[in-house]
């Protein structure tokens, strides 16, 4: 392991056990699962900008999903929480994984290492940024969350379906995919006549 | 937690995919970064649903956001196969002809 590497791992075991400390400190049990999510969260996307073989970032990629279902739970959200376990890790996962695997790696990417104080200048403008838009806005929120024992599952499937309120958007939706996913399969195929000359060739695009 | 603790979190998910789109150099990297910032945005819609005494609205754009991004995740791909066929590369800066 680089140098480099160990740093950043061991400055990122360090934040881990910061944020789960915070979490414990300020909330409790709930703050300790909200520190642990926001850890797998930022900590995946961190590692996947960090590491230069797409697979491992495809990979670290999984606990910021994996996080984030977390957060859905945390909010009280449980059929998002599967939804998005189903869907990102089950289907977009592995589709970007056929694409690590069907495409070959780039080994002269760039070290995020070089580029640290780009990256420095950048994380400081948009927390800037960030602290501003939150000392100015107001947000309607009430605060309080949905009443208990409430079957969100049903509660989406109803909205799904009744007429005054997303059965358009289900249907389109419906039709969206539909469409997109014929139109993957139309652009991925490879044409016959880029096929022949790889058949005598023995290779080359 | 409050509210402000998710947006903060959002915030710097959002900011992390933007770094992966343009820091690296393989397309498959812009693709992260995108879901990346998909989920963000999805965080900040379950937010906002749940401290508004759990109203619907927040969660089906949340699960209209999912069936988009999967949708997307596949027509991407079927475009980053054949950018490498035709550029036998996977820059997005050297994808740069309309014809073959």
């Amino acid at each position: 392991m680089e140098p480099s590497s160990k740093i950043f791992y061991g400055a990122l075991s360090l934040l881990t056990l910061a944020a789960l400390g915070a979490g414990l400190v300020a909330a409790g049990a709930e703050g300790l699962a909200f520190g642990l999510f926001s850890v797998l969260t930022l900590g995946g996307a961190l590692v996947c900008i960090w590491e230069r073989s797409v697979v491992r970032s495809a990979f670290s990629l999984m606990a910021t999903f994996l996080g984030i279902a977390g957060f859905f739970v945390l909010l009280h959200a449980d059929f998002l929480a599967m939804a998005q376990i189903l869907i990102y890790v089950g289907g977009i996962l592995a589709l970007i994984l056929f694409g690590v695997m069907l495409t070959p790696p780039d080994l002269t990417e760039r070290k995020i290492s070089r580029v640290l104080g780009g990256l420095v200048v950048f994380g400081l403008g948009f927390a800037w940024v960030g602290m501003r838009v939150a000392e100015s806005a107001t947000w309607a929120v009430t605060e309080k969350g949905p009443a208990e024992g409430v079957n969100n599952a049903k509660r989406i499937g109803v909205g799904f379906l009744a007429a005054d309120q997303y059965v358009v958007a289900f249907e389109l939706a419906a039709v969206v995919l539909t469409v997109a996913l014929v139109a993957a399969v139309y652009i991925a195929r490879r044409r016959r006549a880029d096929l022949e000359p790889m058949e005598g060739q023995g290779g080359g695009a | 937690m409050g509210l402000g603790a998710y947006v903060a979190v959002s915030a710097a998910l959002f900011a992390l995919g933007v770094v992966a789109i343009i820091v690296r150099r393989n397309v498959l990297y812009v693709l992260m970064g995108i879901e990346m910032i998909l989920n963000a945005a999805n965080i900040n819609f379950v937010a906002f649903s749940h401290f508004q005494g759990g109203a619907l609205d927040g969660r089906m754009f949340a699960i209209f956001t999912i069936i988009l991004a999967a949708a997307e995740a596949a027509v991407a791909l079927a475009i980053v196969l054949n950018v490498f066929y035709l550029f036998d590369s996977v820059r997005p800066s050297e994808a740069d002809l309309l014809r073959e």
